[in-house]
């Protein structure tokens, strides 16, 4: 397939005669992931034809080279070939990258390799090995962050949700080691159960154009994975100590591999994390400690032709919610808002008390694969997944220690994926799965369920084609199709029940009628069709377009089907719709990148027009014994959002680079003619890098972000009764927090301690100024400011 | 060939899959909310003899889309002298829950406001207090003065600052139930 190209660059390269030819051409092939090293693979020089293997240490040596510019073809077995234009100038090194997923090859060429830079890791849409080590003691979505792009919905700073241009919870789908993550993502506070640490990079694809991982990613796929195992024979590891000033916390993760020459392999990981309150630069913010643990382990088989893996994880987390939010009705929102502390402040302490989550996920995932001559790669897995999320509150009587929310939810998925060659010229994915998934909430929780009990079922097929029509373009085409079926079992207040209309409606799903309850059995189905087609047109080496359109369909979710009551952690009542349709996106996004090692860029301008677009929107406020609360109700609207995300670095001096990002998006209630809630605001990164790979791979960047206020915002702000002052008092839930700009510091620097083993130190300041500052994404923001200066210390050991 | 038997041996096994998950056809059981505050009722005695007045406000729906409906059985007797008790009951679940008795145990945490407004003028007491000698309220006294019309508001707030100047802002917590009422004295 890219040979033909590949042969084109080598025949095309000039190979003059030059004076002096002695010189030599030597260095290391790693892996673009994880940057180990990958031992026999070819090199080949174009004209001389001149080829060596790298060795069991991935390095190489080409001799007798000329003052010149050679074309070098790369290839590994479990690589993308690739062609490289070297200038020889003296003695040259030169470590070669080669994307080590042959698995993976359709998403990298139509996404992936629209952010791979070979100026620098940071443009790409990954987030390589050496910067998640970085994240060790945050979250997944800490790390997301640090993609252009990608904001975050944030209950506190340990609950943080991946935003992708402007979309959220079931609208992003995240694949953790192959297993799609079915852990009641649909919640605003609830954040994705993965352990940052057992990821070995994450790519990020930004909207539904990879259609393997469901039809449904409105907003994009986020996927994590472990670090490919070499087969040699072998054992390694690494250990990450973090410690942190804010928070008083630390975490410590370790990693051991055992592999061998016959395929062999397996791993295993821990971490625990600890922190306790955390700070904003003027108070405590009392009850946002984390405790987490997590561990994992992976045994598998990896032969050329076949192979098998069987993973299992295992995350807790019990995250303390910020007491101070925690409220009654709208008159206590009076006081909470129109405070510019938070009305509790307690000393630092690292129990967590309530209100608080207690999450754990089990993972558990099989799966085999066996290349057919002729056919492809064929994989069959079976994945499990069990999710228990208990959400403790400030409760009174007999119930003070029950939780308000106990909720399990397990789920089966079948898949068989085939990885295909049709020709030369193109590729075939294609595949099938089969899904069941059961809801149980716990009834002895005294409180009505949040999401009722179901059962859902969902079958899936797609296929993806790629097609080089030459070697500037590459064209790509993909469907897939979605069925789902649920079967719910769901308690409604008889009054709410027929204040909708349902009375009418829906008489035939009545089971049975209590004195202020309903027992109906919804039972509800979906057929979602999605698309993708696009391309990528290489105007020459260093400037590339992509282009995709994708269109991609999703089924309503529990919450916003069946919400129907008080939401204590939003202090405000929420109401989901039955008749909802599914919502259906046409998303269209352009890339232009330039790869060069001075100045690089990419432009990423997208239009994402979505059809019956589920929001919630407050409607009204109702009054009850315990004072009066906003309404809130999911609706369907037509939204549209525009944005364009830019990377750009500049090498200006040797070991000196400027690294640039910026993200704007806009989006558009066209039912209501006004902004849509909850939009990213307008944000950019710029930073200055030094690093030096010739002392101990120093590296010292300070990092300047500036947020923007967020200006295009609906007004939901409503009136409320306060009998002090026998006033109405205006709720400001609205009003964005202003603009403000923080200062980050981050340094590390390598030791390489025996021959074996190395050791690298890292200092990181967020926040350097101590800036007070509140974030429009963040949930909390009415009540609190967001984290004062952080100081990090961080010893990683590899061994 | 090869691709149809696999093909099919998937489709099979997704077919068992759903056939043996649908393991029971029990219908889950109800969950009455053990919270809810639906009934707040203040009766008014006056000392010495006379007219008993109720103030209730009822929300029989709880967090539901029904208002409660509130009702003031008459007028307060210009210079009367009243002992009030408020009962605070979760109608939801029979028979009733009466809270007022958790209010009364965790007295610590808990602590009725009462809030004069619009010109009302009455004047009210607490009547018992938690185990430090803080007020707690769930029984007062209302000394009714001159004749006037206003808003009456009990507020009961859940973990305030304790002790507190006597106002909702000093006393902070959260508000577990809030509900006015029009009175008045003539």
């Amino acid at each position: 397939m890219r040979l033909y190209a590949l042969i084109i660059l080598l025949f095309s390269s000039i190979t003059s005669i030059s004076q002096n030819c002695n010189y030599t051409l030597s260095g290391t092939v790693v892996d673009l992931h994880d940057s180990s090293v990958l031992l026999g693979a070819t090199l080949i020089v174009a004209g001389t034809e001149q080829a060596v293997q790298t060795d069991l240490e991935g390095k190489f040596t080409l001799v007798g080279l000329c003052e010149n510019t050679y074309s070098i073809q790369v290839s590994h077995p479990y690589c993308l070939t690739e062609g490289y234009t070297i200038k020889v100038i003296g003695n040259t090194t030169k470590i070669f990258r080669l994307e080590h997923h042959l698995e993976e090859l359709n998403e990298v060429i139509l996404k992936g390799k629209a952010n791979r830079n070979k100026t620098n890791t940071l443009f790409e849409n990954k987030v390589s090995k050496e910067e998640l080590e970085r994240f060790s003691s945050g979250s997944l979505g800490d790390a997301l962050n640090s993609l252009s792009g990608v904001s975050s919905l944030n209950t506190g700073n340990t609950v943080v949700k991946p935003m992708i241009n402007g979309l959220h919870s079931s609208r992003v789908i995240i694949v953790n080691n192959g297993v799609r993550m079915e852990d009641q993502e649909w919640g605003a506070e609830h954040a994705p159960n993965v352990d940052v640490n057992a990821a070995g990079n994450l790519t990020l694809i930004k909207g539904a154009g990879a259609l393997q991982y469901g039809g449904d990613a409105v907003g994009g796929v986020i996927v994590a994975e472990a670090s490919k195992v070499t087969v040699k024979d072998s054992l390694y590891g690494k250990s990450i100590l973090s410690a942190a000033s804010n928070g008083r916390g630390s975490s410590v993760t370790s990693q051991l591999t055992k592999s061998y020459q016959n395929g062999w392999y397996g791993t295993a990981q821990g971490t625990v994390k600890r922190f306790g309150d955390f700070e904003a630069p003027d108070y405590v913010l009392s009850n946002t400690g984390i405790f987490e643990r997590n561990a994992s382990l992976r045994i598998g088989l990896n032969r050329f032709d076949y192979g098998m893996e069987a993973y299992y994880s295992l995350f807790k987390n019990d995250i303390g919610i910020l007491r101070a939010s925690h409220l009654g009705g709208a008159q206590d929102q009076v006081r909470a808002i129109n405070s510019d502390r938070p009305l509790i402040i307690r000393d630092f302490t690292y129990n967590i008390t309530e209100p608080n989550q207690d999450v754990i996920h089990h993972l558990a995932r099989l799966r085999v694969f066996k290349r057919f001559v002729g056919l492809g790669k064929i994989s069959l897995q079976y994945d499990y997944q069990r999710n228990n999320r208990l959400e403790f509150d400030i409760r009174r009587g007999d119930d003070a220690d029950k939780a308000s929310l106990d909720l399990r939810l397990d789920t089966h998925t079948l898949m068989l994926d085939l990885d295909g060659v049709l020709n030369h010229k193109s590729n075939l994915k294609s595949g099938m799965m089969a899904r069941y998934q059961n809801n149980f909430a716990n009834p002895n929780t005294g409180v009505r369920r949040l999401i009722p009990d179901f059962d859902k079922y969902d079958l899936g097929v797609y296929g993806i084609v790629d097609y080089r029509l030459d070697k500037n373009l590459i064209l790509e085409v993909g469907a897939r199709f979605d069925y789902t079926f649920m079967d719910v079992f769901k308690f409604y207040r008889t009054s709410f029940w027929e204040s909708r209309g349902y009375d009418e409606q829906f008489t035939n799903i009545v089971v049975k009628e209590l004195d202020n309850q309903i027992l109906t059995n919804p039972q509800l189905n979906y057929y979602n069709a999605s698309a993708t087609a696009g391309g990528t047109y290489a105007f020459d080496d260093e400037y590339k377009l992509f282009f995709n359109y994708s269109l991609a369909s999703r089924a309503p979710n529990p919450s916003e089907l069946f919400s129907e009551g008080l939401h204590h952690s939003a202090s405000r009542i929420e109401l989901g719709d039955l008749r909802f349709r599914h919502e259906v996106s046409n998303k269209l996004a352009l890339t232009l990148q330039r790869e060069n090692s001075t100045f690089g860029f990419s432009i990423n301008p997208y239009i994402n027009s979505i059809s019956d677009f589920i929001v919630i929107e407050p409607t009204e406020i109702q009054q009850t014994v315990r004072g009066s609360f906003q309404v809130w109700e999911y609706r369907q609207i037509n939204a549209r959002l525009l944005g364009v995300d830019v990377d750009a670095s500049y090498t200006f001096v040797t070991n000196f680079r400027f690294d640039h990002q910026f993200s704007l998006v806009k989006g558009y209630d066209r039912n209501r003619k006004e902004a849509l809630i909850n939009m990213p605001s307008v944000n950019t990164k710029n930073g200055l890098v030094y690093q030096n790979t010739e002392y101990h791979n120093l590296r010292l960047a300070l990092e300047s972000q500036y947020v923007f206020s967020q200006n295009e915002f609906p007004d939901n702000n409503f009136e409320v009764f306060v009998p002090e002052t026998q006033t109405f008092e205006v709720v400001d839930v609205s009003t964005p927090p202003d603009a403000y700009h923080l200062l980050n510091f981050s340094s590390n620097i390598d030791f390489n301690i025996g021959k074996k083993s190395k050791l690298t130190l890292g200092l990181t300041i967020d926040n350097l100024m101590n800036t007070s500052y509140r974030n429009y994404l963040n949930r909390l923001r009415y009540y609190a400011d967001d984290l004062g200066r952080n100081l990090l210390l961080n010893f990683k050991y590899k061994y | 060939m090869k691709k149809v038997k696999i093909l099919s041996t998937v489709v099979f096994a997704g077919l068992l899959f759903t056939a043996c998950s649908n393991e029971d056809n029990s219908t889950p059981e109800p969950v009455n909310e053990e919270e809810v505050i639906t009934t707040l009722t203040v009766t008014l005695a006056p000392e010495g003899g006379g007219t008993t007045i109720t103030l209730q406000t009822q929300d029989l729906d709880g967090d539901g889309p029904n208002v409660p409906v509130v009702s003031v059985s008459g007028n307060l007797e210009a210079g009367a002298v009243y002992n009030g008790i408020i009962l605070v009951l979760n109608e939801t679940e029979t028979p009733a829950e009466n809270i007022t008795e958790e209010v009364e145990d965790e007295d610590d945490e808990h602590q009725f406001f009462y809030t004069i407004g619009g010109g009302l003028d009455v004047n009210t007491v607490y009547g018992n207090f938690d185990g430090d000698g803080n007020p707690l309220g769930t029984e007062f006294t209302l000394t009714a003065g001159a004749v006037s019309t206003g808003a009456l508001t009990f507020t009961l707030r859940h973990e305030p600052k304790k002790p507190n100047d006597g106002t909702l802002a000093d006393a902070g917590g959260e508000t577990d139930l809030a509900a006015t009422f029009t009175v008045t004295v003539g």
